[in-house]
């Protein structure tokens, strides 16, 4: 068990004849991902790396049974790509394009939503459950099998953390890049409702930034749903007002989405607020080694 | 994408929006010209990507055209909130009786747009909904619908308006919310939306930003950008396709990823020390990118010791070290460099370093400590 993939789910890469999709599916093939088809619209039938190339989401469903995509769609063209996987039949799109139009992004998180489709991303590195199946752009590496839930709107970061939990020989079930936009398909509380449900997981690890007031739902949704212990750590502590850090969704506007009001929240809700990924990881050790939970 | 007043102005006019007549001005004689055009009464405000300008001197009211004159000298020309004036917008005053203030903004928490109207218009929005939230009402726009007629009568009625300032308002709202959608917009307001004495309603100020990942579609409002408003190093890196942001401390850091950035910023603050700027390298960003973001870096004098920390993924560690010593062979290294290289290619990056004056490191806090102590302790050379 683990949450949004495992070693079952058949991938389709869209966009899988462009630079980054070609190398990726390449990365994930070597992971054991099954990746089973791609498209790229007008060129049906050739191949990539083996995985054979489809015009359409619709055809690829139907001639390799894909059940989930990963979208490496360039920006002004990867909300239609998206439209299109949740309108076949895809159950989890993870979108790993940057710098879509954020109005593009409210149109479609509302369609997926009314399709019964889960979106992941976009701005995101992907999913990954060590040991079975990686749908995303993460070094493979640094990860390892093991019980603790990763969810995190940073990429290099959540590499970070997961390497030093692996470091310290605590794998994890699922890592979850929500992505570093305002508005992405999932948020940490739809994240957070998985983990607590999975039975592989026993401690999930946050890892959040400033701008938004995501953290301070997930806080909400901690104190009142959450039976598992949760760590936290919000990057951003230095960031000044009014700049984007990188991220189109890390921003502090208007005074609000400071690091500081994140954290209390935490604090408030009984979530550990680690003070980095060395810190964050040695708060999860300790709880692990607590827990009498049989593995 | 910020864009200045006279520029929301401008967009929002040619919506239909009603403003008082009014023109921007460069010079103290254009605004004397304006300001005779208008009848001798108009309110002189600086244009500065800067809130609060009233407050900071940057908005005066002229009861004749000498004055106006003086103020745009006075404006003209000097910082308003640490931004130098230019311009100055010179409109007609009028006679008010009520402010209120109507928006529409990105609302993040529920993925959608939301438009807000308030009473209590004329002042910070931010600071009413801090004090007297209850004051601000809130409506959020179905995605696919749009902004419904209800919810327009809703917010009318809601700023206490009625009768044919309500049928006004109305149209307003939905002329608002439209310009929000075609132009890309994370945030249009106007603030305040007056109700003159005549009982006219009439726009007095009004904010657009845009968001910058829809720029490539919409190029009359790229062409906005006032680059002047910007840091000259933000812009460089912005060509360099590097994320750059100035901060005031005195450790460079070079990173990949935004979180990891932010993270390796709190991490030097957390060591005593103050971050010199956020650098965001990207994924697999090539020798001359990152080359670039070293120059910039060591351009700033502020810099006493820089950080490279970097967690390859699709970013190559050998690479990043080949930056570094193609800027070490081409003008040396005029501060310490600290680099933490982990992830693809690592090994290799650290046998390129070896044997240069670039002190490798394991760990993201021993990087921290030991760029911390090295710029408390540094001098600069010149390069």
């Amino acid at each position: 068990m683990s949450i949004l993939i495992d070693a079952g789910s058949r991938v389709l890469v869209q966009n899988i004849t462009g630079r980054e999709g070609s190398f990726h599916t390449q990365q994930m093939l070597a992971y054991g991902t099954r990746v089973v088809s791609g498209t790229a619209p007008g060129r049906g039938g050739q191949e990539v790396e083996g995985v054979p190339v489809f015009d359409s989401v619709r055809q690829a469903v139907g001639a390799t049974g894909a059940d989930t995509s990963i979208v490496f769609v360039p920006a002004p063209f990867a909300p239609d790509a998206i439209v299109e996987a949740a309108d076949n039949g895809i159950r989890l799109v993870v979108c790993i394009t940057e710098g879509i139009p954020v109005l593009d992004m409210v149109k479609v998180c509302a369609h997926v939503h009314a399709k019964g489709c889960r979106l992941v991303g976009p701005n995101c590195p992907g999913v990954i459950t060590p040991g079975q199946c990686k749908v995303g752009i993460m070094p493979a590496d640094v990860y390892a099998p093991g019980p603790v839930g990763v969810v995190s709107r940073s990429g290099t970061l959540t590499y970070e953390i997961a390497g030093e939990l692996t470091a310290l020989g605590m794998g994890q079930s699922t890592c979850v890049g929500i992505g570093g936009d305002p508005v992405i398909g999932s948020s940490f509380v739809d994240v957070l409702t998985l983990f607590e449900h999975d039975p592989e997981t026993e401690v999930v690890a946050l890892i959040g930034e400033i701008g938004g007031t995501d953290e301070e739902e997930a806080a909400a949704f901690i104190a009142a749903k959450m039976t598992k212990p949760v760590v936290a750590f919000i990057a951003g502590k230095t960031a000044p007002p009014d700049k984007r850090m990188g991220h189109a969704g890390a921003i502090v506007s208007a005074g609000r989405g400071t690091a500081a009001e994140k954290i209390a929240a935490f604090e408030r809700a009984g979530v550990i607020v680690g003070d980095g990924a060395e810190d964050m990881a040695q708060a999860i050790a300790a709880i692990v080694k607590e827990r009498p939970v049989a593995r | 994408m910020k864009t200045h007043e006279y520029q929301a102005r401008e967009v929002l006019a040619r919506y239909g929006v009603p403003f008082p007549p009014g023109r921007v001005a460069e010079t103290p004689d254009e605004a004397e010209a304006i300001a005779r055009e208008l009848g001798g009464k108009v309110v002189v405000k600086a244009q500065v990507h800067a809130g609060g300008r009233g407050k900071a001197g940057g908005v005066k009211l002229a009861g004749s055209t000498e004055e106006a004159r003086d103020h745009a000298r006075t404006i003209l020309g000097s910082p308003i909130r640490g931004r130098l004036v230019r311009k100055v917008l010179v409109g007609q005053a009028v006679p008010i009786s009520r402010e209120l203030y109507v928006g529409v903004v990105l609302d993040r928490a529920t993925k959608g747009v939301a438009m807000m109207a308030s009473a209590m218009g004329g002042v910070d929005i931010e600071e009413v909904a801090r004090s007297s939230p209850d004051a601000i009402v809130k409506v959020s726009a179905d995605p696919l619908l749009g902004l419904a007629d209800y919810q327009a009568r809703d917010l009318a009625l809601a700023v206490g308006l009625a009768g044919d300032q309500a049928k006004v308002f109305r149209a307003i709202a939905k002329t608002l919310y439209r310009a929000f959608l075609e132009c890309d917009c994370s945030l249009l307001e106007i603030n305040p939306l007056a109700v003159t004495e005549d009982g006219v309603l009439v726009a007095l100020d009004s904010k657009m930003v845009i968001d910058d990942s829809a720029l490539y579609r919409q190029p009359a409002l790229a062409a906005l950008r006032d680059t002047s408003e910007e840091e000259p190093a933000e812009m460089e890196a912005q060509r360099a396709g590097v994320n750059y942001v100035k901060l005031d401390g005195n450790v460079g850091c070079i990173v990949n990823g935004a979180g990891l950035a932010m993270a390796t910023m709190d991490t030097i603050k957390a060591h005593g020390g103050e971050p010199a700027n956020f650098l965001d390298i990207g994924g697999g960003a090539s020798v001359d990118q990152i080359g670039a973001a070293l120059r910039i870096i060591l351009k700033e004098p502020n810099v006493r010791a820089v950080l490279v920390n970097i967690f390859g993924g699709i970013t190559r560690c050998d690479v990043v070290a080949q930056a570094l010593v193609g800027l070490i062979e081409e003008r040396g290294l005029n501060v310490p460099v600290v680099a933490r290289l982990v992830g693809t290619n690592a090994a290799e990056g650290r046998r390129i370093l070896a044997g240069t004056d670039v002190l490798l490191v394991a760990t993201m806090s021993e990087a921290a400590q030991r760029v911390v102590c090295l710029a408390g302790e540094s001098r600069r050379v010149a390069p």
